[in-house]
């Protein structure tokens, strides 16, 4: 597959590129189609109106992995695409998404990928998305990401969400509605410098008995950055919901962290977390007593706070 | 290996919390600190480890200087420190901790001869994360085995036995042992169990931040435990706070 150098970087910081995706894959390049293939039991296709793909998993799909990476490899591109996902019954699969933008002028490179999961009953996956920003421009990098999710009788998403830095403006919002049984969890970890800006937006629906969520979200802040973390569990049945926000602030970094519980069933079990501060001295002084440096000491601790 | 010379420490509204202390201790040797609460125990290992500046004195480690070297520098010279209380971190593993204190990737059957030595069933901890998600006890053996990961020349360990049960405590003792007898180090151990004490080499006891007597076991132990322990501490004071620390031991011990 020939392939444009700088996407084929982003690639591989995204989604794990090297040379060629097995199984499944869409690649989605300055909005367009750069490589696509199918399986038996999985199916990609273009939608019929507006830009996106349609990815259909036959019911007890297992162990197979799609890949849907999104790049824009340059300014003055916005791109907008819309992919919905119909996993059936008893499907369990991973899906790596992804989304690399890059810049060496001054205009904007822009990606706003719109997802849409509809999990049939008993149906598992494992969402890994990672987003980056690269180039020498000073053209914004941008990257808004919407994540509808819905899941049926005892279906289980899980999404890993990481954003690895360079990304100026990113806007995420997951909104997810849960029938019973079913299960969501999300972790994410942002890492924003300079006058970056990432506003994380969750808004889960647990609307039947013994449906659970798992909110996990930690972020670094540095340089002067702004991040804004909000969520809302809405408990209707008996059911479970747990969120929490760890933050670490550097230098002049800010985290504006404000989650929020909505319960109208006495069997609804929520709770919410948030913690915001910067990283404890004593952290530093034992990496310190194994050798390592101030400045080592406290990248470690970044790194393993992101992992 | 270490020499202490006319060490003083002093905080902002109160002296002598160190006061004048010399101490040597020799390369290979268990040396147990020992003494009654507020003597000044933890602040001489933490002027050791450089963690403290010392407000007057020089501190020697074979034969360098180190008076005014900070934390990294010493323990680039081989000076490994466990901590009285464990720090927690969140997204740092048992395992990430360990091959950071040696320095280098660490296979798992070594990791878990590291855990196996603090008293921990190796297997279920290597990848466990070192936060809330593990008891005080469970931290503080982590700690320990952070510091026998470092393989240091002089490894110090403030109150080891604090917060750890009766069985991690034998195993702990019996590695403290394995490590004297082959030579692997000098270990300065802040304690005040008695059986850590009956393993040392030398004693030293330290009250009122001064070292009230220093020497080999068999020299120290007998004015310890002795009923008339006059020649020890001087002062009725000091003999009030040897007897309170010796309740304290046998209290522990039981």
């Amino acid at each position: 597959m020939k392939m444009n150098q700088i996407t084929e970087e982003l690639l591989k910081a995204v989604s794990d590129f090297k040379g060629e995706f097995k199984g499944a894959f869409n690649i989605r390049e300055n909005g367009g189609c750069a490589g696509r293939q199918s399986t038996e039991h999985i199916r990609i296709e273009s939608r019929k109106e507006g830009p996106g793909i349609v990815v259909h998993i036959m019911p007890g799909t297992k162990g197979e992995t799609v890949y849907i990476p999104a790049c824009v490899n340059q300014g003055g591109i916005h791109d907008l695409v819309y992919n919905d996902f119909y996993v059936g019954e008893g499907a369990d699969v991973i899906i790596v998404a992804g989304c690399g933008v890059h810049t060496d002028d001054e205009e904007e490179a822009r990606h706003d990928g719109i997802h849409r999961f509809f999990l049939e009953k008993n149906a598992h996956v494992l969402y890994q998305e990672k987003h980056l920003g690269t180039g020498k421009g000073d053209g914004r990098k941008r990257i808004d990401p919407v994540t509808d999710v819905a899941l049926a009788e005892g279906a289980g998403l899980e999404m890993d969400t990481v954003q690895l830095g360079g990304v100026d403006y990113s806007c995420r919002k997951t909104r997810a509605k849960l029938a019973a049984n079913a299960r969501l969890i999300v972790r994410e970890r942002i890492m924003t410098d300079g006058i970056e800006k990432a506003v994380t937006d969750f808004d889960v629906v647990m609307e039947g008995d013994n449906s659970g969520v798992e909110l996990i979200s930690r972020s670094v802040a540095r340089g002067n950055s702004y991040q804004e973390f909000k969520s809302c569990i809405h408990g209707l049945a008996r059911c479970t919901g747990h969120s929490s926000c760890d933050a670490i602030l550097v230098d002049n970094g800010t985290v504006n962290a404000m989650p929020a519980l909505e319960a109208s069933n006495v069997d609804a079990e929520l709770i919410h977390e948030a913690a915001i501060g910067k990283i404890a001295g004593e952290q530093i002084l034992k990496l310190r007593t194994l050798g390592l440096t101030e400045e080592e000491a406290q990248e470690r601790i970044i790194a393993g706070f992101l992992k | 290996m270490l020499t202490l010379e006319h060490i003083v420490w002093n905080l902002p509204d109160r002296e002598g919390i160190l006061n004048d202390v010399d101490l040597t201790v020799t390369s290979g040797k268990l040396v147990v600190v020992t003494g009654p609460n507020g003597g000044g125990k933890t602040t001489l290992a933490k002027v050791v480890a450089g963690i403290e500046k010392p407000s007057s004195g020089r501190i020697i480690f074979e034969g360098q200087d180190i008076t005014d070297m900070d934390v990294t520098q010493r323990a680039k010279l081989g000076i490994a420190y466990a901590f009285q209380q464990p720090v927690r971190f969140k997204g740092l593993t048992v395992k990430d901790l360990l091959e950071l204190s040696a320095g280098r990737a660490l296979e798992e059957n070594v990791l878990c001869s590291y855990l196996r030595k603090v008293g921990l069933c190796a297997n279920e901890y290597i990848d466990r994360e070192l936060n809330a998600g593990l008891s005080g006890g469970e931290m503080k053996r982590i700690e320990i085995a952070s510091v026998l990961a470092r393989n240091a020349k002089l490894s110090i360990f403030d109150e080891p036995e604090a917060g750890i049960d009766l069985w991690s405590f034998s195993r702990l003792v019996e590695t403290f042992e394995e490590l004297r007898q082959q030579k692997r180090g000098t270990l300065l151990v802040i304690s005040h169990q008695e059986r850590i004490l009956s393993i040392a080499d030398e004693i030293v006891v330290i009250a009122d931040g001064k070292i009230r007597e220093a020497g080999p076991k068999e020299q120290v132990w007998p004015l310890l435990f002795a009923s008339e322990r006059a020649s020890l501490c001087p002062l009725g004071r000091e003999n009030a706070k040897i007897d309170a620390m010796r309740r304290e031991c046998h209290d522990q011990e039981r």
